[in-house]
């Protein structure tokens, strides 16, 4: 489904990686391990296509995400170490407005009931200033759910959220991949994953030609 | 075709192709320079209305040409840089900048030098000078943005794009600050263009201008060697130069 | 499309709407700075009117260079830009969803405070509308070409100098020409001229600022 094709990246003149190679298909799990600033949120952003590699590309469905970014992009979704969430907007305002990036117009009853899923019940009419971070964190776990991506690529998804959060995100990824989506993902603390699970390791880099 | 340019872009390829172009072009600025001034300065005839003070357009004139030129090669340099990543495409413009900018400063010095004696200020809005201030504002935008932009290929294609624009909106800006001229000054005596030009100035003129373009190439081609080594500071072909010193 | 463009349209009003205060300070600072120059020269009708045009038309500029921050800063900080990117939706699309709000939201309440400025400097009446027809063509141009500006300081830090120093060349030909089209309707002379070469820049810079606009925020996103 996605593959890395030898992936060269640099940053402030540091050779993070090179030569990078991977793919994933359906109903696969994959970790990007490695140390701070070892460019797990660069890679993260290149596979995305937000970020230029140095060298090498990224395949989705066999094409180049540069020549078929309209449907990779409708089949991706990528929740980064922001929150997206706009203060002055309410929480099903502020989920309405991810989701018209998508062009998905649901109806409200699904949203709200995506809402009730990851712990937030009742809060559709409350403005993003008031959430906790952990809320904040909730909301796109409901954007997530509802995002209908086949891919899910995400930065540390454990930030902010609680015991129940984690659980909550660490099922959200299960399921997912029952149903035959793939994910991609970093994170720093543990994540117990009840399946199959690959890794890829950014290393220590040298300066190469 | 393709591998072929690339490797021939490379900037360690760059790096030793580069030495006998700078040594020929230096030369070839500093003989044909000195024979234009030569020609300008002693035997061009006085000017009938300006005296001898005109002689400062053997400067002046190919600086403001220049100043345009090298605006165009470096949004070229940059364009090339953006869309086909060639990182010596992105040197060059980067290199390119602070020397168009100078040769844009000698214009505006020059030209005000010139205006004393025949307006009686050295500051007049006449249309030229007032463009080519705006293309000094141009070259200063972009080098405010490329040093403001710590990543090095970021800085370069977000500079390169500004050129891009920079260059789109070059006819448009000297086209209203020349009308806003004609509409503020009547029919302003623009002493730069002269119907007619007698071509014993015509030479040296041309020749001048001729001069300062080798002049530009020696000048980028070393700065653009200087941006190499530093860009490249960490690589191993710049090492392997180091070592040999 | 347009629907990605409307929805996009409507979130940015509505988020403006939330924070009304915010909404009219550049209004304020337009007032204020061209209220500024009575005072500092003779308030005399002829001498105003000499520099009503200029007054006027840099202080709209500055208003709206002021405003820019507006544009792309917040989604910048919270991610959200990212999340337009990542857009099945073309992203020329919603940078000018983006622009259009901008302009409703600062450009547009220029337009319609101006014949109070024209009061205060005592404009003739031709003159106030020649200002509001050339406001109208102009302001939108300045949304679109401070679109690319911003898109690309908005990752620096402190570049709101930046962004007036590489964006301020740029604005001159509309300063000139808009300028220029209220002064000659004070000589009582015909404008269309004027009108016509603000209409075709906004014409270029409508197809071309939101292309450039969109490859200038991929360069910042790459960082």
């Amino acid at each position: 489904m996605l593959e890395a094709q030898s992936l060269e990246c640099v940053r402030d003149d540091r050779l993070l990686f090179s030569g990078l190679s991977f793919s994933v298909s359906d109903a696969e799990v994959m970790q990007i391990e490695g140390h701070n600033g070892s460019g797990k949120t660069s890679l993260l952003r290149i596979i995305c296509g937000l970020r230029q590699p140095e060298a090498g590309q990224v395949m989705w469905q066999g094409e180049s995400i540069k020549s078929n970014r309209e449907s990779y992009y409708e089949n991706m979704v990528y929740i980064g170490h922001l929150p997206c969430i706009k203060a002055d907007l309410t929480v099903l305002e502020n989920v309405r407005s991810l989701l018209d990036t998508r062009s998905l117009a649901l109806a409200n009853s699904i949203i709200e009931t995506a809402l009730e899923n990851v712990g937030l019940a009742s809060y559709e009419d409350v403005q993003g200033k008031a959430l906790s971070s952990g809320q904040r964190r909730r909301i796109l776990l409901a954007f997530l759910e509802l995002a209908q991506a086949k891919l899910w690529i995400l930065d540390e998804p454990l930030t902010a959220l609680d015991v129940q959060g984690v659980d909550l995100m660490e099922s959200m990824i299960l399921d997912h991949r029952q149903a035959g989506g793939s994910v991609i993902f970093t994170t720093h603390h543990g994540m117990q994953l009840d399946c199959e699970m690959r890794s890829v390791h950014l290393g220590h880099s040298n300066y190469q030609e | 075709m393709w591998h072929w340019i690339q490797r021939f872009s490379s900037p360690k390829h760059f790096y030793t192709m580069s030495v006998p172009l700078i040594k020929w072009f230096t030369v070839g600025a500093l003989l044909i320079g000195l024979y234009g001034l030569y020609l300008g300065l002693f035997v061009a005839p006085t000017d009938y209305q300006q005296g001898e003070s005109y002689r400062i357009i053997f400067i002046h004139v190919p600086a403001a040409w220049m100043s345009l030129f090298v605006y165009m090669v470096m949004a070229a340099s940059a364009g090339i840089g953006i869309i086909w990543q060639i990182r010596l495409a992105d040197m060059v413009a980067a290199a390119s900048a602070p020397i168009g900018a100078s040769f844009a400063f000698l214009a505006l010095v020059t030209g005000s030098l010139w205006g004393k004696p025949m307006w009686g200020a050295y500051w007049v809005w006449d249309a030229r000078l007032t463009s080519e201030l705006i293309l000094l504002f141009l070259y200063l935008g972009y080098m405010a943005l490329q040093s403001a932009i710590e990543d090095q290929r970021s800085a370069d294609k977000a500079s390169g794009l500004l050129a891009i624009v920079g260059v789109v909106n070059i006819p448009i800006i000297h086209y209203s600050v020349e009308w806003w001229n004609t509409l503020h000054q009547g029919a302003t005596v623009t002493k730069f263009d002269k119907p007619s030009i007698h071509v014993d100035m015509l030479i040296p003129l041309l020749l001048m201008a001729v001069a300062f373009k080798l002049f530009y190439a020696a000048i980028v081609l070393i700065r653009a060697r200087n941006e190499a080594l530093y860009r490249d500071r960490n690589r191993r072909w710049v090492r392997e130069l180091i070592e040999q010193l | 499309m347009l629907k990605a463009y409307y929805y996009l349209l409507f979130r940015d009003l509505r988020l403006a709407l939330r924070n009304r205060h915010e909404l009219a300070n550049p209004l304020i600072f337009f007032v204020l700075v061209v209220t500024l120059f009575p005072l500092a020269v003779t308030p005399t009708p002829e001498t105003l009117q000499t520099m009503a045009p200029g007054v006027i038309w840099v202080s709209a500029l500055l208003a709206v260079l002021l405003s820019l921050d507006r544009l792309f800063k917040q989604d910048y900080e919270d991610g959200s830009l990212d999340q337009l990117m990542l857009s099945p939706n073309p992203l020329v699309i919603l940078v000018l969803a983006k622009v259009t709000a901008h302009w409703l939201l600062t450009g547009l309440p220029l337009v319609i405070i101006a014949p109070l400025l024209g009061l205060f400097m005592s404009l003739p009446m031709e003159a106030v509308i020649v200002l509001i027809y050339s406001l109208l063509l102009g302001t939108p141009v300045l949304s679109l070409i401070g679109a690319i500006g911003v898109s690309l300081t908005v990752a620096v830090n402190r570049g709101g100098v930046l962004l007036s120093l590489i964006i301020l060349p740029l604005y001159i030909p509309i300063l000139i020409f808009g300028a220029n089209a209220v002064d000659v309707a004070m000589a009582g002379l015909p404008v269309s001229g004027q009108l016509l070469f603000l209409g075709a820049v906004l014409a270029l810079s409508v197809s071309l600022a939101p292309l450039a606009t969109s490859v200038a925020l991929r360069i910042t996103a790459s960082r």
